[in-house]
């Protein structure tokens, strides 16, 4: 069955994506979830003629209409999914569009029991309250016997325009003005974003994740009831937050002592960011360090997703054990004095993002179920080369979406989303150490220490290429905008 | 720390060959309610090191445990409510983990099990 899916216009690069994933989870690819097969199916999709691929107007085919409402109702980034009545260039061509939709399709919807709402909505243009109802009662030729009831009514019609014009708003250019009418299958309950806004959070870090994203990343890793979600860079919690949300349970690891354990106090700490919400608390926090896991050698296979945003040097860097420089006078190798061990605090040293990913990828291959995923944020420094992006690969991985956020005109963040696809070996664990090896060699500088930092930071004159011009040139960036929403 | 961290955990102590399980030293922990999911204890079931969980059961004075299981006894309700029970209601708040090769003791305070290694252990 198709639908008319709109989106709202921000995040795009990831709102195709949230779909799969939510899709995938309601089970419109019919079976478990798990097997490998989940990496390669998706939905058919189409676009409005004349539409560009950012446009917030798309089609899409669901198995059923419950499976469309489930999945509109869950996601952040899904306006509206519509069955589509009609279509048209112009008012007389959507007429024409409706009253040729069939009867037995619109009638159960107009009946004189039910009560019903009709929304006028556009995208690039405003519509005045004056036309809004001009519009309205245009419609007369659907026999509406219904009650209209505003608020709670038990169907929702929407009539949406869109004009032409080229691409000069900053909007993604429309060749051709369309309007569209449907009935509402479902729509994001956005709500949500308000609840959870960081401003409102008890206890925040420097690098909380915000709680749009957060739902985006707990969508994207299938967050559910019964499934268990680890998140080795937990911090404040707040991806842990989202996927508890969706009725996960969660599990989180730090390295740093202060934030897991004493947060601000009793009141302020990672757990009572799950008591603010009224969510299940963490199955378990623990001090950790993701470079040397403490899990039991045998113990594979237990999480379903591991939602991760890991340090990578901008605005927090990673630490990880070791780093400690022998005092004057003492011969290698270090230890630590008996009677001063109980309340030691180990040192810990600089933590490349190379380093961290990899340990973070040999972690969720081994740990992660079959058809498990693994959705981490990776920066990317933008420049003429980062069109075509290299991500880092592992054998037991497929990866299934990239999703560009542009943080400034220097970096951006993808957020990767990959499914375990490769049962764990030994000689899984030797060939990704050569993976890793070969892709640090050939693709990661600015990966290591302190690069992409002094990247994104260093004065723009530093930046100058030979032929004088500088690096990031304001005025040539093309008028639509895409991405920076 | 609830007993289902303990069963995940093993002490990475540099030259440690079998750092599981931990002795649990418990001085402090509650109890609070959890939602049963039975689906969850289904699946979990199949990873967890049955007599590490019933020991440190007994070590925070729950002996309701029996020794031995295996996933028919998942159909019995009693069985799946002690398990639930002793793996997600149980929190340890104050106390330690043990390595049982080295006696390296891995506090845990405010129900956070602390796992970083000093510079000597790795």
């Amino acid at each position: 069955m198709w639908f008319l899916c709109v989106f709202y216009h921000r995040l795009l690069d990831y709102r195709r994506p949230e779909v799969e994933s939510l899709a995938e989870l309601f089970g419109a690819f019919g079976g478990g979830v798990g097997e490998e097969s989940s990496s390669t199916r998706s939905l058919e999709w189409k676009l409005p003629d004349s539409h560009h691929l950012d446009s917030p107007f798309h089609f899409v085919s669901f198995p059923s209409e419950e499976i469309a409402r489930n999945v509109a109702n869950r996601s952040i980034l899904v306006k509206g999914l519509y069955e589509l009545w009609g279509q048209g260039s112009s008012y007389e061509e959507l007429e024409k569009a409706i009253k040729e939709f069939p009867d037995e399709r619109k009638l159960p919807y107009l009946l004189s029991e039910s009560s019903f709402r009709i929304t006028v909505d556009s995208f690039g243009k405003v519509i005045s309250f004056k036309e809004q109802n001009e519009r309205i009662q245009g419609l007369s030729y659907i026999p509406f016997k219904g009650r209209v009831d505003l608020r709670k009514p038990d169907h929702k019609f929407w009539l949406i325009e869109t004009d032409d014009y080229g691409s000069t708003n900053g909007l993604p250019p429309v060749v051709q003005r369309t309007v569209f009418f449907g009935r509402e299958v479902g729509a994001a309950d956005r709500k949500l974003l308000p609840t959870y806004q960081l401003k409102s959070r008890k206890y925040l870090g420097p690098t909380a994740m915000d709680a749009e994203i957060a739902f985006l990343m707990a969508n994207q890793g299938l967050a559910q009831p019964g499934k268990l979600v680890y998140d080795p860079f937990v911090g404040t919690g707040s991806i842990l937050v989202a996927a508890a949300h969706f009725g996960a349970l969660t599990m989180g690891a730090d390295i740093d002592i202060r934030v897991v354990r004493d947060g601000r106090g009793p009141n302020c700490n990672v757990w009572s960011n799950f008591e603010q919400y009224n969510l299940p608390m963490p199955i378990s926090l623990l001090r950790a360090d993701n470079n040397m896991p403490p899990w039991r050698p045998g113990l594979t296979e237990v999480f379903d997703a591991i939602i991760c945003d890991p340090p990578y040097g901008v605005r927090a860097g990673g630490r990880k054990s070791g780093g400690r420089k022998l005092l004057k006078g003492l011969v290698a190798p270090y230890s630590v004095p008996q009677e001063k061990r109980v309340d030691h605090i180990p040192s810990t040293a600089p933590y490349s993002l190379a380093e961290c990913v990899h340990d973070l990828f040999d972690l969720s291959a081994k740990m992660l179920m079959i058809g498990g995923r693994l959705v981490f944020f990776y920066p990317v420094v933008r420049d003429e080369n980062s069109i075509n992006v290299q991500f880092p690969e592992h054998p037991c991985f497929t990866l299934i979406a990239s999703c560009e956020q542009i943080l400034s005109l220097r970096y951006s963040r993808y957020l990767l989303t990959m499914v375990k696809t490769g049962v764990y070996t030994e000689e899984i664990k030797e060939s990704a150490m050569k993976m890793h090896l070969d892709f640090k060699e050939n693709h990661l500088k600015w990966l290591e220490d302190g690069n992409l930092h002094s990247a994104v930071f260093s004065p723009a004159d530093s930046q100058e290429v030979p032929d004088g011009k500088p690096k990031f040139d304001r005025d040539s960036k093309p008028k639509y905008r895409g991405k920076y929403v | 720390m609830r007993l289902l961290t303990h069963n995940m955990l093993s002490s990475n102590v540099k030259g440690v060959v079998d750092g599981f399980p931990l002795r649990l030293e418990a001085e402090k922990w509650v109890e609070k309610e959890v939602e049963l999911n039975v689906d969850f204890l289904r699946h979990i079931f199949h990873k967890i090191e049955w007599k590490a969980l019933a020991g440190a059961a007994r070590a925070v004075g729950y002996g309701e445990l029996p020794d031995e299981a295996d996933a028919a006894m998942l159909d019995a309700e009693d069985f799946l409510r002690r398990f639930h029970h002793a793996l997600l209601e149980i929190h340890v708040e104050e106390g330690a983990l043990v390595c049982p090769d080295t006696g390296r003791r891995f506090p845990i305070n405010k129900g956070i099990p602390n796992m970083l290694l000093n510079e000597d252990e790795i």
